[in-house]
C-alpha cells in the first residue's frame, strides 16, 4: 500500500509556524533526500511510529519531540509536513510580491497571518547578510552562494531566498522617488524594522561597501544598518531635496565634492594646532585617556579629514568603513579608550570647529561629522 | 416572463502576461449569453485592465434565465494570429430571479482556465429586471427557491411540506464524441463545463415547475448529482423536498413574553418588505389556520402534508385508539402521492412522530447508450423501480414515509450500482387538527412531558412485527415499546434526550470480484452485495456495541464499484438514547472449547472488549440511571442482535431477492471466532483509536451532548489515494487497506487541527471511490467547531438543565435554552451546592486535589456568576432584536446600505481588500445569525494538465485545483453579497491520472447555500449604531421604514 496522493485543503489556510521556518531555512520536505534512499529507504524510528522514509523537514520536526506531545505518528507528520510545503510553495509566487498576497483571492488567510507570512519571508539571517552586505546583487555574487552555505551552514536554498530578496527589493526600489524605507514598506509591506534593514542592504549593495575584510568582521549587521541610516538621512540627495531620482539610494555628490574644503583643517597647522587646544583645554580633567588623546590628537583629526577629503573617488567611497576602523577605532582601541571618553573626544572635537575664525565651512563640517560621529562610537566596541 | 439582463465588465487584475515581449497583456472581453455575445474594447499593455464598459443588454426569456449560465470570455488580443483565451467566468443568474435573494451581481470573479487554473480577476456586475407576465403555459419556474440546506431554512417557517420532487435530464457527454479526439482538451473540457451548467440550470427549472404545480415556493434539501456514464452519455438528476416557506416575521410586542422554546421559533429577527413574488404571507402565528384552511380547498390530485411550524410533543403519548387513528388519517393523505419521501434530515418540532428504521434499496443495473436524451424513460424508470421499493419497505415498517431520504449511483465501466436510502417514519397529521390544538400541545411542551421519546417508539404492531425484534418499554415515559437499537438516516431530533456525547462510527468493508464483462460482471455485483450488506451491518452494530451506544443517526452506506472490487464505506453517528434499553456487551465464544490456550486468548480478547466499552463509556460519558426492574414493568430483556434495516437487491432482470439481515433467534452478541477471519473482525473491531483527547467527531449537524459552540470554524477538504501492491491480494489485507487508510486519515485531520482542541469534526463526509484497478479514493469534507469546554454542561441532572443536553439544530436554539434555563432553574436555586462545584471544577482542571478544594469554590462561583450575566446579556439582545428589524430593512433599502451594514459586521482588517467568507456543511454558522438566504450555489469544474510533474505531482495538481474551487465559491458567494455558504457539499471529486504522459484530470461538483450572517455578539452594535444610519440620507436612500 503506497499514498499516491494525500492532501488537506481548508478554507482557511493553515499556517505552521515551525514548518513554515523549517521551509524556509530549506529543508528538503520530500521523501527521503538524505535519511530515506541512502539506507535502502527506510530509517526505523521508535517502536511507535514504525519504519518510516523521512524528510529532513519531518526528521527535525520528530527532534522537537511533537509526537511525543500529540501521539501522532510519523506518516502524519509526513503528511501534514508535505501539505504545508506545498501550500508555501503555491505562495511563494505571491510573497514576491505582497500586496499580491492581500489582493489573490485562491488562499483565504487572516491579516495577523498574512503579515507573519512576509515577515518571515522576508526576514533574513545575521551570517548571511554579513556575508553579501555591500556586495554587487548580482549573477556572479549568486554564484558564490555555494560558498556562503558552506560557511555559514545556512542551507543553500535558504541562502538563495534570501539573496533573491534582496536582490528583489532592490530592483524595485532602485529608480524610486520617495523615501526608501517607505518605498519599501510600500511595496513589500514589512515592519518598520525590517525595512530599515533593507533599506541598509540596498543602500549598501548600491554603494558597495566594503564589509567583509578581516579588520570589519568583528562588526554585526546592525552596527552598518545603524550608519546606514545615519548616512541616508544626511549625507544622501535625499537629504537635501525630497523630490531627487534615487535620492536615498546615492550620496549626494556635491557633498562629496565640497568635502574636499575640510583639508583645511590638517593641513594648515596654525588651525590644527587651535583646534587640538580647544579640544584639549575643554577636555582635560574629563578624560581617562586624556594624555592618549592629546599624544594622538593630531594622527586622529588628519585620519578623519582624510577620509572625508578622499570620498571623491569611488574606491574610497567603498573602503569607508575600513579606513574608519584603521584611521580612527584602531588607534582608540590600542589605547583602551573607554566608550564614554569616545563620545566625549568626538563631541568636543566636532564642536571645537565652530570656535575656529578661520575655518568657513561650518555646515558642510557638520553634515559630515554630526553623521561621521554617530557612526564611529557604534563602531567603536570589540 | 420575459427579463432583461444587464452586464456591466468593469475592470481585471493580476492578468497573466500573454506577451511576453512586452511581458503585458491586450486583454478585451467577450460576454455571452444564449446565443448573443457582446464585446469590450481591447485595453492595451496592461496586467489591470480597466474597461469600464456600457452595460451590455441581453433581453431573453425567463426559461433562457433559467437555463443559461453568462459566459465571461478574458482574451489577448492578437493582431495578425488568433487571440488567445486567458480563461472564462460562468456567473449563475438564478439567484437575482427570485425577488427575497439578490438583487444584484457585484465583485471580483477569478478568471479560470481548465488547463492553467486561475488567471487573474476580472470585476464584473450584473442586474436582471424581470416583467411579470401570466402565461399560464410557461415553461419556467422563476421565483422558486432553492436550498442545499436538509432542514427548514433559518429565516423561514414553513406553512406546507409538500413532499418529494424529482428530475433528471440526459445529453451526450461531449468528452465521448467523436469530435473530441481531434478537439484540443481545453475546447473538450469547456464543452463539459458549459453543457453541465447548461442541464443543471434546465434541471432546476423542470424541478421549479413540479413545484409550481404542487403550489409550492421552494425547494429544500435540493441534492443535485452528476453520473458520468461515459460512452453512454451524462445523466444530471436532482431530488428535493417541495415546501410552502414564509418569511419569518412576528410582531414586536410579543417578543418579550416569549421563553417556551416552541414560541421562540418562530419569532424572527427579521422584517422583510413584503415581496412582489410571494404568494401568500402570514405575519403572525395565530394566522396559520388559514394557512389550513386554504389547503383543505386544494384539489385532492396534488395530495399535501401541511405542517403549520410550531408544537412539540408526540402522538406517543396518546394512547393506542388515537394513535391509530393519527395513522390512518395520515396515512390516507400520504398514500395518495407517488413517493411519500422528504430529503429533509432535520424536522421542526412534532414533525416526525416515529421513527420505523432504515429503508434501503441497491439495483445493478448495465448501461447502454440513450437514444433519445429527451425522452430519459429507461434511467427514469430505473429509479422509479428503486423508490417503489423503497415505499414498500417503508410500508413493512408500518411507515407511510420516508424521511433523510437520498439516492445515489457508483459506475464503473458499464455497470452501475444504484442506491437509494432513507429512515421509515410515521409523521405528525397536523394537517388534520384545527388551531385549538395547538394552544394545548403548547402547554403540554411547558409540562414537558413527551421529553423526546415519542420518535423511539415503534410505529409498527407488535404482534405483527415485520422482523425479529426485541422490544421494551420505552426508558423514558414507560408507555410504549421501543426497540433496543435503532437506526436512522436523520439527524438526532431536537427534542430528543440523549445520554453523553456521540461518536463518530464506521463499517468498512472491500470484496474482491473477478473482472468479467457486462452480465456476468452485473451479476458477480449483485451477488455479492447482500454479503457486503450483511457485513457493514454487523460491524457497524459490533461498534456501536463497543461504544456502549444503542442509536445511530446519519447513517449513509456507499458502496463503490470497481474492475476488481466492491467497497462499502457506512458512516454514522452513534449515540446513547435515553428511551432505548442500555445495549449488551459482546461476547467471544470459541469453536474448539477443549483447547487450554485456545480458551485462555479467548478470555483475553473478552477482557479486552469488556475493556473498551467501559472506556469508551467514560470518555462518551455514558452513565444513564439505573432502573430498577419494577418500574420499567418488563425485565430487562437479554439483548439480542436484530436488524432495523431491511433491503433488497434487484438486477436488471427484475429478479428481486429479499435479504433479512436478522441474525434470526441467535443470540447475537456473541461473536464466534470459528477461522481467522473471524479473528481478524475483532481485531478491527478493537484497532479504531478513540480520537486524541479534545476531540469529537460526528457525521451529523451537531455533535450531541456538545452546546456551547464557539465561533471558530474550519471546514476542509481531504483527498487521498492509495495503491494496493497488485500481488496476492485478499480480501483480509484488502480490508485491512482500506481500514488503515480511513484510520490514518482520521488521524491526519486530528493532527492538522490540534490548534482548535476542544472541538468537534462535524458532519464529517466520507466518500470512496474505485478510480482505477489497484487505487482507492476516499474523499472527505467536514468542519472542525471549537467549544467552550469550560461552559460544558455534561454532568447535569436537574430538570432544566437536561434541557440544554437536548441536541439542538437550530442556532436560535442556543439562545433559547440559556434562557429557559434563566427564567425557571436559575431562581430556584442560584447557587446550587457547593458539591456540585466541586465535582464540575475537578473534572475540568488539572489541579491537584489539595489546591482545588481551596481554589474550586472561588473560581466556580465567578463562572457561574459571569454565565450569569451573560444569560442577562442574552436577554437583553432578546428584547432589543426589536430595533434590529430596521436596521434590515434599511440594508434592503439600498445596496450602498446593505455594504455599509457589511462592513460594519465584518471585523476590520487592516490593510486586506478581500473579505472573509466563511463555508460550512453545517445548516448554521455557530454564534451567529442568518439574516438571508441569497441563492444556491452549485458549480462544476474541470482541470487538466498536462504538466503533472512541473505542477508538483498528482498531490500538488489536485491541492491547488481544490484551492482554486474553494476561492471560486467564496467569489461567487461575495459577489451575491453574502458572507458565507452552509450545507456545502463537495458531491463530487472525480480524478483521474497517468503519470506516464505526465497528465491529470479532475471534475470537482460543489454545492451550498450562499448566506448573509451576522454575529450574535454584533447584533446588540448593530442595534445601538441604528439611529446613527437614520441620520444618513445618502445611505439608506430615502426609504427608512421604522
Amino acid at each position: 500500500m503506497t499514498s499516491e496522493l494525500d492532501i488537506f485543503v481548508g478554507n482557511t489556510t493553515l499556517i505552521d509556524e515551525d514548518v513554515y521556518r523549517l521551509w524556509l531555512d530549506g529543508y528538503s520536505g520530500l521523501w527521503g533526500t538524505v535519511c530515506g534512499c541512502r539506507f535502502g529507504g527506510a530509517v526505523v524510528l521508535d517502536g511507535r511510529a514504525g519504519r518510516a522514509r523521512m524528510s529532513d523537514a519531518v526528521a527535525l520536526r520528530v527532534r522537537s519531540g511533537i509526537l511525543e506531545q500529540t501521539g501522532a505518528t510519523a506518516a502524519v507528520l509526513q503528511s501534514d509536513t508535505m501539505d504545508h510545503y506545498r501550500t508555501f510553495q503555491m505562495l511563494e509566487r505571491l510573497l514576491h510580491a505582497p500586496p499580491k498576497l492581500l489582493h489573490q483571492l485562491i488562499f483565504q488567510i487572516p491579516p495577523s497571518r498574512q503579515a507573519l507570512l512576509i515577515e518571515r519571508y522576508y526576514a533574513f539571517d545575521e551570517a548571511f547578510v554579513r556575508e553579501v552586505l555591500g556586495k554587487k546583487l548580482s549573477k556572479g555574487t549568486k554564484k558564490d552562494l555555494d560558498d556562503i552555505s558552506t560557511k555559514t551552514g545556512i542551507t543553500l536554498k535558504s541562502c538563495r531566498r534570501q539573496f533573491d530578496n534582496f536582490k528583489r527589493v532592490f530592483k524595485v526600489v532602485e529608480e524610486m522617488r520617495g523615501s526608501l524605507v517607505d518605498n519599501i514598506q510600500q511595496h513589500f509591506l514589512l515592519s518598520d524594522r525590517l525595512a530599515r534593514d533593507y533599506a541598509a542592504i540596498v543602500f549598501f549593495a548600491n554603494n558597495r561597501f566594503e564589509t567583509g575584510k578581516k579588520k570589519l568582521q568583528y562588526l554585526s549587521f546592525g552596527d552598518f544598518a545603524f550608519c546606514a541610516e545615519l548616512m541616508i538621512q544626511n549625507w544622501t540627495l535625499g537629504a537635501v531635496d525630497p523630490q531627487a531620482d534615487d535620492m536615498d539610494m546615492d550620496l549626494d555628490k556635491e557633498f562629496l565634492q565640497d568635502l574636499k574644503e575640510l583639508k583645511v583643517l590638517v593641513a594648515d597647522k596654525d588651525l590644527l594646532d587651535l583646534h587640538k587646544s580647544l579640544v584639549c583645554t575643554a577636555l582635560r580633567g574629563k578624560l581617562g585617556v586624556f594624555s592618549e588623546m592629546e599624544a594622538n590628537f593630531k594622527n586622529l583629526s588628519r585620519g578623519l579629514v582624510n577620509v572625508a577629503a578622499k570620498l571623491t573617488h569611488n574606491k574610497d567611497v567603498r573602503d569607508l568603513f575600513v579606513d574608519l576602523v584603521e584611521k580612527f577605532v584602531e588607534p582608540c582601541r590600542s589605547d583602551h579608550w573607554p566608550l564614554n571618553d569616545v563620545r566625549l573626544f568626538l563631541n568636543q572635537y566636532s564642536a571645537s570647529v565652530h570656535s575656529l575664525d578661520g575655518f568657513r565651512h561650518q555646515a558642510l563640517w557638520d553634515r559630515y561629522m554630526g553623521t561621521l560621529r554617530g557612526c564611529l562610537l557604534r563602531l567603536c566596541h570589540d | 416572463m420575459p427579463g432583461k439582463l444587464k452586464v456591466k465588465i468593469v475592470a481585471g487584475r493580476h492578468l497573466p502576461v500573454m506577451d511576453r515581449a512586452s511581458d503585458l497583456t491586450d486583454a478585451f472581453v467577450e460576454v455571452k449569453f444564449g446565443n448573443t455575445t457582446f464585446k469590450t474594447d481591447v485595453y492595451l499593455k496592461s496586467l489591470n485592465p480597466q474597461w469600464n464598459s456600457e452595460w451590455f443588454k441581453f433581453e431573453v426569456d425567463d426559461e433562457d434565465l433559467q437555463d443559461e449560465p453568462l459566459q465571461i470570455t478574458v482574451l489577448d488580443h492578437d493582431t495578425y494570429s488568433a487571440n488567445d483565451a486567458i480563461g472564462k467566468v460562468y456567473i449563475d443568474i438564478d439567484p437575482l430571479l427570485y425577488s427575497e435573494a439578490a438583487t444584484v451581481i457585484s465583485g471580483w470573479f477569478p478568471i479560470y482556465d481548465t488547463i492553467h487554473g486561475i488567471r487573474g480577476e476580472i470585476n464584473v456586475v450584473v442586474k436582471v429586471d424581470l416583467f411579470n407576465d401570466l402565461n399560464r403555459f410557461r415553461q419556467s419556474s422563476c421565483g422558486v427557491k432553492f436550498f442545499c440546506t436538509t432542514s427548514i431554512p433559518k429565516c423561514y417557517r414553513a406553512v406546507i411540506i409538500h413532499g418529494f420532487v424529482e428530475e433528471l435530464v440526459v445529453n451526450e457527454d461531449p468528452e465521448y464524441q467523436w469530435i473530441d479526439r481531434i478537439r484540443t482538451p481545453r475546447a473538450s473540457n469547456e464543452a463539459r463545463q458549459r453543457l453541465i451548467s447548461l442541464m443543471s440550470g434546465e434541471l432546476q427549472r423542470k424541478i421549479g415547475l413540479k413545484v409550481l404545480e404542487m403550489r409550492g415556493n421552494a425547494v429544500v434539501g435540493y441534492l443535485q448529482c452528476f453520473d458520468l456514464e461515459g460512452e453512454s452519455g451524462l445523466v444530471v438528476r436532482a431530488i428535493g423536498t417541495a415546501c410552502t416557506l414564509d418569511k419569518l416575521s412576528s410582531p414586536a410586542a410579543f417578543l418579550p413574553a416569549c421563553n417556551s422554546p416552541s414560541k421562540e421559533m418562530k419569532e424572527s429577527p427579521l422584517v422583510h418588505p413584503p415581496s412582489h413574488g410571494c404568494r401568500s404571507t402570514h405575519n403572525s402565528p395565530i394566522h396559520t389556520a388559514t394557512g389550513s384552511r386554504l389547503t383543505q380547498n386544494f384539489s385532492v390530485s396534488v395530495p399535501t402534508l401541511i405542517y403549520t411550524g410550531m408544537g412539540s410533543g408526540s402522538a406517543g403519548k396518546e394512547g393506542g385508539p388515537f394513535k391509530a387513528l393519527l395513522r390512518q388519517q395520515t396515512q390516507s393523505a400520504l398514500e395518495q402521492r407517488e413517493f411519500p419521501f422528504f430529503t429533509l434530515t432535520a424536522f421542526p418540532p412534532g414533525f416526525l412522530v416515529h421513527v420505523g428504521g432504515v429503508v434501503s434499496a441497491r439495483s445493478v443495473k448495465l448501461l447502454d447508450r440513450i437514444h433519445n436524451p429527451d425522452e430519459p424513460e429507461t434511467r427514469d424508470a430505473w429509479w422509479a423501480e428503486i423508490r417503489q421499493e423503497i415505499k414498500s419497505h417503508a410500508k413493512a415498517l408500518g411507515c407511510h414515509a420516508v424521511v433523510g431520504y437520498s439516492e445515489s449511483t457508483s459506475i464503473c465501466e458499464e455497470v452501475c450500482i444504484l442506491s437509494a436510502s432513507g429512515t421509515a417514519a410515521v409523521l405528525n397529521p397536523r394537517f388534520l387538527q384545527d388551531g385549538t390544538v395547538e394552544g394545548c400541545l403548547e402547554q403540554r411542551l411547558e409540562e414537558n412531558l413527551p421529553a423526546g421519546c415519542g420518535f423511539c417508539h415503534i410505529p409498527y404492531d407488535e404482534l405483527n412485527m415485520p422482523f425479529p425484534a426485541h422490544l421494551t418499554y420505552c426508558y423514558n415515559c414507560r408507555k410504549q415499546k421501543v426497540p433496543d437499537v435503532l437506526f436512522t438516516t436523520i439527524d438526532l431530533p431536537m427534542d430528543a434526550a440523549v445520554i453523553g456525547k456521540g461518536c463518530l462510527i464506521q463499517a468498512r468493508l472491500c470484496r474482491l470480484k473477478k473482472k468479467a464483462q457486462a452480465e456476468a460482471n452485473a451479476t458477480a455485483i449483485s451477488n455479492l452485495l447482500p454479503f457486503m450488506e450483511y457485513e457493514v451491518h454487523t460491524q457497524l452494530m459490533n461498534k456501536l456495541k463497543l461504544k456502549g451506544m444503542n442509536a445511530l443517526f446519519g447513517l449513509r452506506i456507499q458502496i463503490s464499484v470497481g474492475e476488481n472490487m466492491l467497497m462499502g464505506l457506512a458512516s454514522a453517528t452513534g449515540v446513547y438514547l435515553a428511551a432505548l434499553p442500555t445495549p449488551g456487551g459482546i461476547q467471544i465464544a470459541g469453536k474448539t472449547p477443549n483447547d487450554g490456550s485456545y480458551e485462555q486468548h479467548i478470555s483475553h480478547m473478552q477482557k479486552k472488549i469488556n475493556d473498551t466499552i467501559a472506556k469508551n463509556k467514560e470518555l462518551y460519558e455514558i452513565n444513564p440511571p439505573e432502573i430498577s426492574e419494577e418500574i420499567i414493568g418488563s425485565p430487562i430483556p437479554e439483548p439480542r442482535q436484530r436488524s432495523r434495516l431491511l433491503r433488497s437487491q434487484s438486477e436488471s432482470s427484475d429478479e428481486v431477492t429479499e435479504l433479512d439481515l436478522s441474525h434470526g433467534k441467535k443470540d447475537a452478541f456473541v461473536l464466534e471466532i470459528d477461522d481467522t477471519d473471524a479473528m481478524e473482525d475483532v481485531h478491527s473491531l478493537l484497532t479504531d483509536v478513540p480520537p486524541p483527547s479534545g476531540f469529537y467527531s460526528c457525521n451529523t449537524e451537531i455533535m450531541p451532548g456538545i452546546n456551547n459552540w464557539t465561533s471558530e470554524i474550519q471546514m476542509f477538504t481531504s483527498v487521498r489515494v492509495i495503491r494496493l501492491s497488485s500481488l496476492n491480494l485478499t480480501n483480509q489485507a484488502l480490508n485491512k487497506n482500506f481500514n488503515d487508510l480511513c484510520e490514518n486519515l482520521l488521524k491526519s485531520l486530528y493532527f492538522k487541527l490540534r490548534s482548535m482542541i476542544p472541538c468537534c469534526l462535524c458532519h464529517v463526509n466520507f466518500t470512496v471511490s474505485l478510480p482505477e484497478d489497484e487505487l482507492i479514493q476516499v474523499t472527505v469534507t467536514a468542519v472542525a467547531i471549537t467549544f467552550d469546554k469550560n461552559q460544558a454542561l455534561q454532568t447535569t441532572k436537574t430538570h432544566a438543565e437536561k434541557s440544554l443536553q437536548r441536541a439542538s439544530t437550530d442556532n436560535e436554539e442556543l439562545l433559547q435554552f440559556p434562557l429557559e434555563l434563566c427564567s425557571d432553574a436559575l431562581p430556584s436555586h442560584p447557587f446550587p451546592p457547593a458539591k456540585e462545584h466541586l465535582e464540575s471544577a475537578s473534572s475540568n482542571s488539572g489541579i491537584p486535589a489539595a489546591q482545588r478544594a481551596t481554589s474550586v469554590d472561588y473560581s466556580s462561583f465567578a463562572d457561574r456568576c459571569s454565565s450569569w450575566i451573560e444569560l442577562i446579556k442574552l436577554k437583553a439582545q432578546t428584547i432589543r432584536r426589536g430595533s434590529i428589524k430596521t436596521t434590515v430593512t434599511v440594508e434592503k433599502a439600498s445596496p450602498v446600505g446593505e455594504g455599509n451594514f457589511r462592513n460594519r459586521s465584518s471585523p476590520p482588517c487592516a490593510n486586506s481588500t478581500v473579505g472573509v467568507v466563511k463555508m460550512t456543511p453545517l445548516s448554521f454558522i455557530p454564534g451567529a445569525k442568518i439574516t438571508k438566504y441569497l441563492g444556491i450555489i452549485n458549480m462544476f469544474f474541470i482541470r487538466e494538465t498536462t504538466s503533472l510533474r512541473e505542477e508538483g505531482g498528482v498531490s500538488g495538481f489536485l491541492h491547488a485545483f481544490i484551492a482554486e474551487v474553494f476561492a471560486m465559491v467564496r467569489a461567487h458567494v461575495a459577489a451575491l453579497g453574502g458572507n458565507a455558504v452552509v450545507s456545502y457539499i463537495m458531491k463530487q471529486c472525480v480524478f483521474m491520472e497517468n503519470p506516464n504522459k505526465n497528465q491529470a484530470q479532475c471534475l470537482i461538483n460543489v454545492s451550498g447555500d450562499a448566506v448573509v450572517f451576522v454575529r450574535e455578539s454584533e447584533l446588540e452594535v448593530v442595534s445601538t449604531q441604528q439611529p446613527a444610519a437614520n441620520c444618513q440620507p445618502s445611505c439608506t436612500g430615502g426609504e427608512v421604514t421604522t
